[in-house]
């Protein structure tokens, strides 16, 4: 299992040049561009970011395999992980989906009427399926887990069902991808398909992590949570 | 990884047998009854569906003669006689009855191995007349049972068939099959 090199006293600076990919994760630290030569530790600090939390969220998202051992899980600090799955959720709402749809519409331009409706179509309710999914984590799960964390049981629901029920997001944008590699007719295919399906791609691997963390990070974490919180 | 199936095609049984004790304790290759004459070979083709077709060259006039019967097998010449090089050119490989063991055995892989490599890539993404039909019905958003009864088919039939459907357009979905669909003029 690979695993960074860098730690809290490293430059952050070198970090992202390194794994330019982890740039996208910042924002949802709240953390700022412009951070000079300090380390990631101090970065942190002055956000109130916990260090050890977000050199794990940059693990996962920078390594194809990595999952976090129990011990790692156990010896991070994860209060702020609701924080973080809800900033990366506003992210790809309010600003990833808009940017591709917008994008897909001035393929559809190109195509004809029926089949440009059925492709915005298929779209448009993917993006409706994951606002519902999103918000069902929000509305349902995401308060469950605050509960706990100020110490309070919640017995009216178990993060046992989430995973019971977390259905995959990204198949649809494979799909997506499916189309526009071979069957889009090549005029739709302006300037920015590239530029459309570079972003598809990204969502996906965005998407696929995000899955991750919840799974395998998340789910442990409020296990364990309502364990010990009775 | 399935062996691979070899067919002889040779009248003489001294040349049979003994390219048989060469290819046979090769752990890759899997030797079928070898034909002595070309009587009954469509048939015995379409049955034994070799990946390899070692043949005499003076019993057919082409090897494009196998292609309707096994398109995927490799065929090899087979040469102990004099034969134009002019009709050598079109197989995909030429063992000589001269060479020794390691070197018969190097090209019967080798034409195994470019035989498998075509086959990788050049599939045939084109779905069938029935695989369409079924396409058709999906998009419309009939269930696997629904599409069954209509086709006359079993369920099975058609899980096996929206399973190759997938695999040839890479779409999972059934939302992205239905603009697939569309995109091929298959539904209004």
């Amino acid at each position: 299992m690979k695993e960074f090199l860098y730690d809290s006293a490293s430059k952050m600076s070198e970090m992202i040049t390194a794994h330019p990919g982890l740039v996208m994760m910042l924002p949802r630290f709240g953390i700022e561009l412009g951070f000079g030569d300090k380390s990631i530790g101090e970065v942190c600090r002055l956000h109130g970011v916990d260090a050890g939390f977000f050199l794990l969220m940059c693990n996962v998202y920078t390594f194809d395999n990595y999952v976090p051992t129990a011990h790692v899980i156990d010896s991070t600090d994860l209060t702020h992980l609701v924080d973080y799955l809800r900033r990366s959720h506003q992210y790809y709402v309010e600003k990833r989906l808009p940017h591709i749809e917008r994008h897909l519409q001035h393929m559809a331009s190109a195509l004809p009427d029926r089949v440009a409706t059925v492709f915005m179509h298929f779209f448009s309710t993917y993006k409706n399926e994951v606002v519902a999914h999103f918000g069902h984590e929000e509305e349902r799960v995401f308060p469950h887990i605050e509960a706990l964390q100020r110490g309070h049981s919640d017995d009216s629901y178990q993060i046992d069902a989430f995973l019971a029920s977390h259905s995959n997001i990204e198949d649809k944008l494979d799909d997506l991808l499916q189309i526009i590699f071979k069957y889009l007719p090549p005029q739709a295919m302006g300037d920015d398909a590239i530029s459309v399906v570079y972003d598809i791609l990204q969502l996906s691997h965005d998407l696929r992590k995000h899955s991750l963390i919840e799974e395998k990070i998340l789910v442990p974490y409020v296990t364990h949570l309502e364990r010990t919180v009775s | 990884m399935t062996r691979t199936r070899i067919l002889i095609v040779e009248p003489s049984e001294v040349i049979v047998e003994g390219l048989q004790a060469i290819l046979a304790n090769q752990p890759g290759f899997h030797l079928l009854d070898a034909a002595y004459s070309t009587e009954r070979l469509t048939e015995r083709l379409i049955a034994s569906r070799p990946d390899v077709v070692i043949v005499n060259p003076t019993l057919i006039d082409q090897p494009s003669a196998f292609h309707d019967e096994a398109p995927q097998a490799a065929v090899v010449a087979l040469v102990y006689q004099y034969v134009e090089q002019q009709r050598l050119r079109a197989y995909d490989a030429i063992i000589d009855i001269r060479q020794g063991r390691s070197a018969i055995l190097e090209t019967v892989t080798a034409a195994t191995r470019r035989q498998q490599g075509d086959t990788a890539e050049t599939p045939n993404y084109e779905l069938s007349r029935r695989e369409t039909d079924v396409l058709v019905l999906v998009a419309k958003g009939l269930t696997n049972k629904e599409i069954a009864d209509s086709l006359n088919v079993s369920v099975h039939t058609v899980i096996s068939h929206r399973k190759n459907i997938m695999h040839k357009t890479g779409i999972k979905s059934v939302a992205g099959l239905t603009v697939y669909a569309m995109l091929n003029n298959l539904i209004e």
